[in-house]
């Protein structure tokens, strides 16, 4: 019995390590490959000669050589998404409500954050300290924010979703609007009157965005330097252990047991004796803290925050997640990745394809267009399951 | 139970010609004359914002005595434009629907002057844009607008050529996709086209945090020079990222830049290699010589030094006093109509501000205006009024 507890808890922790690696793969695989191909087939045009003046190279070489870059930026971005998206992810697969506050969340983490790392740095405790230290500071900041943004979730759960469970779906949803904006104008106010300003800037501090080098590649003929800030690296470590701790949480604890039960059947799931309230609160408080933690990351990444911050990071999330398929983390976790793969590539490579006519602006139509086909075909998302509407 | 009724009516009847009666009595006072202004006073772009209202607040209590003189009561208005069109446009629609505002010293972002300006227009509300630069400000022809800084299609020209002048032969142009971002950017991409540089990308973006996709291929072009056209809070954050991400080439801007918070938003790395550079239409305070008074009072009732734009809001006030005055003392010292102001604003001839003496042509620009070229030499923003000045040029409007 007890062989069998810990290999299940093995695989749990396994078995996402092993999706994030086959998506990233898969994903950065099938993107290059379409672009590769795509300069293959346009070798010669008017795009190559455009390419050719402006950068002194072909357009395949070209796209070969900003590979790796955007490849490693859209991983990045993939996972900050990916974060957020565990958050709206878990929140509907138990309620079956979007919960659209939750890109406010994540901006009072990373305001949570920032301010304790502000205020260390003003007290002067960030200047000149070993990188363990850096660290830690850091660590307490994630830990702050995920303190305060997990209590956010369950206070709003508990005054603006709480009282209106067995309402018509729209209500909780148009409660869920009135609370992100109340919450963003909050977080206004309260920066207004005790620091007077809008923007907040992560101080710099530790080695974070020192570059690493990851490799130095030559191909055909140019020398590409392989770089990744620390940073980055971090945000996506972060992400990763979220995505592995959330998975074994649901799939391997007795919470996650209640958790997933309560999902099923919420009624059946009291007569067994489960506090469905109880089990309700811990699901946005798990939620909350993973998005407090993503807002974290997102500053020290992105480096400027402002009360709006959660607002664009919060529709792409959520939209990741229904790429994925909502109600599913491993969903979220792919839809994260894609998403942020798309949005880089298009934006990186769009102008050069378009010969200019079509810039990175253009990058989240791209996105979304191919979102759109892509819900055509699997309504519920990529790997979302067809289960019957829940009454 | 009727006759209570009736009785009760005739009560309310009785107070409100009471009441009519004391509004009567209110209006024989001294008639007020009020003076909007419209900038963000919220949001990203308040830190200038505040001070164009801060600027002409001041400019309204030290100028007003004669107006007061003549037995009118002078208020301010102030409006948020947030930086938004729609909230411009709907604050437009407030300002113009009170009959005792005059005058409208207004926007910060040519992208709500632009269609605010439309209802003004329509009502023939006189209006002094403290610091839009879009040709499209006055290029309608409107006689109601007039404006005290420079044209983008000069800015951008300025820019341009001083990056040549520093010998850059590549540039990367990123706009912010408003009718000011994206208008100045294209007028420099034309002239550094025309100055024999080459233009390795000309992107828009909306994007305030995650610049990557963007950078990619500009760091792949490695251009000598980086232009934005935009506002700062977009900029710094742009440039902070190619900087971290090792690019070392000259960044420069526009006006759009000209604010401390954008040093405090990109930190030292935007000092680095090529330097930072940026345009103005608006130098700091202390380049014009008229200034003195002002920065010490300025300081002396707002607890710092004025912001970009503070001595501009300052004149654009000035200028609505002087002009309601004029039209008031023609119409025989009476409450004169929103028509008569704005001619008499644009009737002005060299009249003293302090940012210069200030001369309208037909469309409302300055007969010449100043531009200046200005690189950042401190990352501390409390320096930002100390930058160096790198040039200084008078230049007339395009016909």
């Amino acid at each position: 019995m007890r062989r069998l507890l810990n290999a299940t808890v093995l695989i749990e922790i396994l078995r996402p390590l092993g999706q994030i690696a086959v998506f990233v793969a898969g994903a950065g695989l099938i993107l290059s490959a379409l672009m590769l191909g795509m300069a293959v087939l346009l070798r010669g045009s008017t795009v190559d000669a455009t390419t050719m003046k402006n950068y002194g190279v072909d357009l395949f070489t070209y796209t070969l050589v900003n590979l790796p870059q955007v490849l490693i930026d859209g991983v990045t971005i993939g996972f900050v998404y990916a974060a957020i998206a565990l958050g709206y992810t878990m929140v509907y697969g138990v309620l079956e409500f979007i919960n659209f506050a939750h890109s406010e969340i994540f901006a009072i983490g990373a305001f949570v954050g920032v301010e304790v790392l502000i205020a260390l740095d003003n007290s002067g405790r960030l200047d000149g300290i070993p990188y363990t230290m850096a660290y830690f500071w850091l660590f307490l900041a994630v830990l702050a924010a995920m303190v305060a943004a997990g209590a956010t979730a369950v206070a709003m759960e508990r005054i603006a979703y709480r009282p209106l469970r067995g309402a018509p779906r729209l209500v909780p949803l148009i409660s869920a609007i009135g609370v992100s904006f109340f919450l963003q104008d909050a977080i206004r106010l309260i920066e207004s009157l005790t620091t007077g300003q809008f923007h907040r800037i992560i101080p710099t501090f530790g080695n974070f965005d020192q570059q690493i080098s990851l490799a130095s590649l030559y191909i055909v003929g140019t020398k590409i330097d392989l770089v990744m800030q620390v940073k980055s690296v971090i945000v996506i470590v972060s992400a990763i252990v979220m995505v592995v701790g959330l998975n074994y949480l649901v799939n391997a604890t007795k919470l996650g047991k209640a958790i997933r039960s309560v999902a099923q059947d919420r009624v059946t799931a009291n007569l067994m004796g489960i506090n469905v309230n109880r089990i309700i609160a811990m699901t946005f408080l798990i939620g909350g803290t993973l998005g407090g933690a993503a807002g974290v990351l997102f500053a020290l990444k992105f480096t400027r925050i402002d009360p709006f911050v959660g607002f664009f990071p919060g529709l792409k999330a959520f939209t990741a997640a229904v790429l994925g398929g909502i109600g599913n983390i491993t969903g979220a976790l792919l839809g994260g990745l894609v998403l942020g793969m798309l949005e880089t590539f298009s934006g990186s490579y769009l102008s050069v394809f378009t010969m200019g006519a079509f810039g990175a602006e253009y990058k989240d139509i791209l996105a979304f267009a191919i979102l759109i086909l892509v819900l055509i075909f699997r309504p519920s998302g990529l790997l979302g399951e067809q289960v019957g509407q829940k009454a | 139970m009727k006759k209570r009724v009736i009785t009760l009516l005739s009560l309310f009847m009785i107070a409100s010609l009471l009441a009519a009666a004391c509004g009567g009595g209110g209006s024989a006072g001294p008639s007020v004359i009020k003076i909007a202004t419209q900038s963000p006073l919220s949001g990203g772009q308040s830190a200038i914002g505040v001070d164009i209202k801060n600027g002409a607040e001041l400019a309204l209590e030290q100028l007003k005595k004669p107006l007061e003189d003549m037995g009118f009561k002078v208020e301010l208005a102030p409006y948020d434009d947030q930086a938004n069109p729609d909230t411009g446009v709907a604050n437009a629609k407030n300002i113009v629907a009170d009959p005792a505002v005059l005058c409208v010293v207004g926007h910060y972002n040519s992208g709500v002057q632009i269609p605010s300006s439309e209802v003004y227009h329509a009502s023939n509300l006189a209006n002094v844009s403290p610091a839009n630069t879009n040709p499209k400000v006055t290029d309608r022809g409107y006689l109601e607008v007039s404006r005290i800084v420079g044209r983008d299609d000069v800015q951008g020209v300025v820019a341009a050529q001083f990056a040549i002048s520093k010998g850059m032969k590549s540039a990367y142009v990123i706009h912010d996709k408003t009718a000011y971002g994206q208008g100045i950017a294209e007028f420099f991409k034309r002239e550094a086209e025309k100055g024999g540089m080459q233009v390795l990308g000309f992107e828009g973006t909306e994007e305030k945090a995650n610049f990557d996709a963007i950078l990619a291929p500009m760091l792949s072009a490695n251009p000598d020079v980086v232009f934005f056209g935009g506002i700062y809070d977009q900029a710094s954050v742009l440039f902070k990222q190619a900087r971290e991400k090792g690019y070392m080439g000259m960044l420069l801007s526009d006006d759009g830049y000209d604010s401390p918070e954008a040093i405090n938003i990109g930190g030292p790395s935007l000092l680095e290699g090529g330097g930072l550079y940026y345009t103005t239409v608006a130098g700091p305070a202390k380049l014009y010589p008229g200034t003195a008074k002002f920065q010490q009072d300025f300081k002396a009732k707002y607890g710092a030094d004025p912001k970009p734009f503070a001595a501009q809001g300052y004149d654009a006030m000035a200028l609505c006093l002087k002009g309601i005055e004029n039209a008031a003392k023609e119409a025989g010292n009476k409450l004169p109509t929103r028509e008569a102001v704005a001619k008499a604003i644009r009737a002005l001839k060299d009249f003293p501000g302090i940012t210069g003496t200030i001369n309208f042509n037909a469309k409302g620009d300055l007969v010449t205006a100043k531009y200046f070229v200005i690189q950042v030499v401190s990352a501390d923003p409390a320096m930002w009024n100390d930058n160096k000045i790198d040039q200084t040029l008078d230049i007339a409007p395009p016909e």
